[in-house]
């Protein structure tokens, strides 16, 4: 029995080191989010293992149902033409690997082992489930639940305003597509790659230089 | 569990997830990367309160309130760094972190 729950722990934690090893490292930023899918779904079942059962579903339900399609919905709304040449890391990622590295191996992995925890040796010991979670929530962490009920809506206001287009800027309705790229054109005359399918008699974008885009107008203040 | 698995593997795992998570986010340049990255180390430390919960105080709801907090404040995060991308995206047409420099001194 123990090492049916060895072997499943082991399969679980591979699952999450290996997503989340691809989350940092693939190039395409569609397929790191699905990796990261993978890596919640992971720790899902690892809180199966550990008895959380609430905590798994709740994992499930907010981090895959929520935070990782907000993340999906990020990267399509960011879309930017993938340069080959141009790195997914840091010029100087190896440092930072390093730090990561020595944290892991200098600093968590001595304290974890030199620690002697206190472990709760009841074999059958009474479980609080969601039940008694409602009860705490209720009663004494009533008050952070309603401090956490009022960041979520300062979060939902902030997001909205931060993602809120200027107001003369703001649609009143939905615009063909042909009116949309020429709204785009007209707006910034952005590089004929992003556009899917550039057409070259357009009158906007004839100008044989290409514009400065905005890092190179920012960098040169 | 308790008598198969010791605590300190699941802790070693989720110190392993904390430092890809950490490299991630400082080392990736697109901004909804390092914020993936963020994400990995949030799941971390809920991995780490919820395996002190069941290993030494399972009896007690104190473990996975705190983990139900984390977990609410890495959607808030989540909601407003996102947002923030998609800004900044609308302002530079690049989300890569190294263009968006303008504060710099």
């Amino acid at each position: 029995m123990d090492l049916v729950v060895q072997i499943m722990f082991g399969v679980t934690g591979l699952l999450i080191l290996g997503a989340a090893f691809m989350v940092v490292s693939v190039r395409n930023i569609i397929h790191a989010a699905l990796w990261l899918i993978a890596c919640f779904f992971g720790i899902a079942m690892l809180y199966l293992l550990l008895q959380a059962e609430f905590l798994a579903v709740v994992q499930v339900l907010l981090y895959i149902g929520a935070v990782a399609v907000l993340v999906l919905f990020a990267v399509m709304l960011t879309r930017q033409i993938d340069d080959p040449e141009e790195p997914v890391l840091f010029q100087r990622w190896r440092s930072t690997l390093l730090i990561a590295a020595i944290l892991f191996s200098a600093v968590l992995v001595p304290t974890i082992y030199n620690h002697n925890w206190l472990i709760f040796t009841d074999p059958q010991p009474a479980f609080a489930g969601p039940r008694e979670l409602g009860f705490a929530f209720m009663n004494a962490y009533l008050l952070p639940f309603q401090i956490a009920a009022v960041l979520l809506l300062a979060a939902l206001v902030g997001a909205i305003i931060i993602a809120m287009e200027d107001q003369e800027q703001r649609r009143t309705r939905v615009l063909t597509l042909a009116e949309e790229i020429a709204l785009r054109r007209e707006q910034e005359p952005s590089p004929p790659t992003r556009l899917a399918n550039p057409h070259p008699a357009s009158s906007m974008s004839s100008n044989p230089t290409p514009p400065p885009t905005p890092e190179q107008a920012g960098e040169g203040t | 569990m308790i008598s198969a698995v010791p605590l300190a593997w699941v802790l070693m795992l989720a110190s392993g997830l904390f430092c890809i998570g950490l490299f991630g986010a400082l080392s990736r340049r697109h901004a909804v990367s390092m914020l993936m990255g963020i994400e990995l180390m949030l799941n971390a430390v809920n991995i780490n309160l919820v395996a002190f919960w069941r290993y030494t105080q399972p009896d007690e709801v104190d473990g996975m309130i705190f983990a139900l907090f984390v977990i609410v404040v890495a959607a808030a995060e989540a909601a407003v760094g996102l947002a923030m991308a998609i800004a900044i995206y609308r302002t530079w047409q690049t989300v890569n972190v190294d263009s968006v420099d303008s504060l710099r001194g």
